[in-house]
């Protein structure tokens, strides 16, 4: 089986986002870079495939240099090699532009079946896994929790609101991992070992051949909206708290 | 050239589905400060009754695809026919709602029609007749305002964010051809969940709990709230992964982000992670026995106490005041 699976290098989740005072991006400097937490569950599944049914994985990120890092990561979790698209060019591009960047490397290499994760938790568009299965022309399957491969197609479990669906699908196919699909990895210390030696190409704009305009800009950033200070509810026990709290949200915020 | 205002709707199983509406309203603002006209997208099966609806929140007329094969949802069989209503009408905004389903649709269109998207957003206005799109990033620790150098214009809106109110147009059905080659992809079944519970997405009120409800068994009281309330209990990252709730549950940056009216955090101490994630919420209670607990920085109304027994005199005093 020829397995790809997508990753995108971001800010941990306990990063404090703070916007630059002129409003074009975020600052830096403090932020701790990991894999997008969805895109392990993507890597973690591509593994478990090759494990069952053999084949390789091929690991792909667009992404600024650091972003090599996180490759390395799923190498170690135990991918076979990688691919890093990487050029300034890319800086700014949305997720039409990095769909069209994936798309163009996949189509060199044989695949049955894609991993993205099912957004990044950076900007939070979730659009890249859709985008990349139109630029390829293959059926894409967003939010799965969970995965049976039977050969030449896929079943899959997808949550919508206020239901479950099973989905079959023949391959190639692009798959958008949920959290729940698995339990993602460590690496291992050999494993880190081994991932130093296994090849990452890397591949600038020229090289792929891809448009790097974004369709859709981030013209400014901005903080969120200030909350207005909040109440300590008062009572000399909890009935007292409660029925002052119950008091303030029918009267003062209206809510219930 | 590109003119009025498109709106992708949703239903399932024979109804509308709210965003649908909250999609309307928005899209007749819009297109009333252009003097521009509002259409309609509606697949299905069987749909065609549900114009009118569309009709009476603001939609002038309204594109319907009715074939058995565009029923449940498969995204390219909606997504072909989707493309081709727009690239035939040229509308100069499209927008979808951020459901499930509408993410999944807005982005296949997009890449159909090489423009760009902006996703799940939270305000909508012009700019000397350009879209400009603001939405949440990291969750909400930061927004973004979106303009789209493309056409058309596409945008999601987050459910439960934009009112509906209605403004009756005419409605009136225009049928297009939905001939949908073989899909690669089958829905084998629709397990639906029996709860009756509204997704937390899409919840006016979510009672949630974090390592401070103890235990799995903790979280019967605040059930007992939400039910009080019509609400939907959601959790914590540390609740879900000690295994007390399930994944579907779980608020924050890698869970759901939600904006409901009333988001009441009981012994959730407020990882950033977490705030992140509900603080977009119209008013928020914290009931917490630790007073340093980061969540009352974010909360409009915080108990500080025994939230075991805070909750339930809650549950008692609401009981009497929805009664």
């Amino acid at each position: 089986m020829n397995i790809i699976a997508c990753v995108k290098q971001v800010p941990d989740t306990e990063a404090q986002i703070k916007v630059k005072a002129d409003g074009s991006g975020i600052e830096e400097g403090q932020i701790k870079w990991v894999m997008n937490p969805y895109d392990e569950f993507g890597v973690e599944e591509a593994l478990k495939l090759k494990e069952k049914n053999g084949g390789d994985v091929t690991v792909i990120s667009v992404g600024p240099a650091r972003a090599m890092e996180t490759i390395r990561t799923a190498l170690a979790m135990g991918a076979d090699k990688g691919v890093h698209i990487c050029d300034p060019a890319f800086d700014g591009a949305d997720a039409y532009v990095v769909a069209n960047a994936l798309a163009a490397v996949i189509k060199t290499l044989p695949h049955d079946i894609i991993f993205c994760g099912q957004r990044a938790i950076d900007d939070d568009a979730g659009q890249v896994g859709a985008m990349l299965a139109e630029a390829l022309g293959v059926p894409q399957l967003t939010l799965v929790t969970k995965l049976e491969f039977a050969g030449s197609s896929v079943k899959v479990i997808r949550p919508i609101e206020g239901a479950q669906l099973s989905i079959e699908t023949a391959l190639p196919c692009v798959v958008t991992a949920q959290k729940g699909l698995n339990e993602p990895r460590y690496a291992s210390l050999p494993g880190i070992m081994k991932a130093k030696k296994k090849p990452v190409d890397v591949k600038d704009a020229a090289a792929i051949g891809v448009a790097t305009d974004a369709k859709a800009k981030v013209a400014k950033t901005i903080p969120p909206p200030a909350r207005p200070p909040g109440k300590i509810v008062c009572g000399d026990d909890p009935a007292q708290k409660a029925a002052e709290l119950g008091r303030l949200l029918r009267e003062e915020a209206k809510v219930i | 050239m590109a003119k009025g205002v498109m709106i992708v709707a949703e239903q399932r199983e024979g109804a509308l589905r709210k965003i649908s509406l909250e999609l309307a309203s928005t899209a007749r603002k819009l297109a009333d400060q252009t003097g521009d006209e509002v259409s309609a997208v509606l697949l299905g099966s069987g749909v065609e009754g549900m114009a009118a609806e569309l009709g009476k929140y603001g939609v002038d007329k309204v594109f319907v695809g009715d074939n058995a094969a565009l029923e449940p949802y498969v995204t390219e069989a909606h997504a072909e026919v989707t493309a081709k209503v727009i690239k035939d009408n040229d509308p100069a905004i499209v927008l979808f709602g951020a459901s499930v389903q509408g993410k999944d649709l807005s982005a296949r269109v997009a890449a159909k029609l090489a423009t760009g998207l902006a996703t799940d957003c939270t305000d909508v206005k012009l700019d000397g007749g350009k879209l400009v799109a603001t939405r949440p990033m990291y969750a909400g620790k930061c927004f973004g305002e979106v303009v789209i150098n493309a056409a058309p214009q596409v945008a999601s809106l987050r459910p439960n964010v934009f009112p509906a109110a209605e403004n009756a147009k005419a409605g009136a059905v225009t049928k297009v051809d939905v001939a949908v080659g073989e899909q690669k992809s089958k829905v084998l079944e629709v397990q639906k969940d029996t709860s009756g519970k509204v997704d937390l997405t899409e919840a006016n009120v979510i009672v949630s709990g974090g390592r401070g409800m103890k235990g799995p068994e903790g979280y019967a009281i605040l059930e007992e709230l939400a039910e009080v309330l019509k609400g939907t209990v959601g959790a914590s990252r540390a609740a879900v992964d000690a295994g007390w709730r399930p994944q579907k549950d779980q608020v924050g940056q890698t869970g759901k982000v939600v904006s409901p009216n009333l988001y009441v955090a009981c012994g959730i101490s407020g990882a950033i992670q977490h705030l992140a994630g509900m603080s977009s919420s119209k008013c928020i209670v914290a009931i917490n026995k630790d007073a340093e607990a980061p969540i009352f920085t974010k909360a409009d109304y915080g108990v500080v106490d025994d939230l075991f027994k805070v909750v339930p005199e809650l549950t008692a005093v609401c009981k009497k005041l929805v009664a």
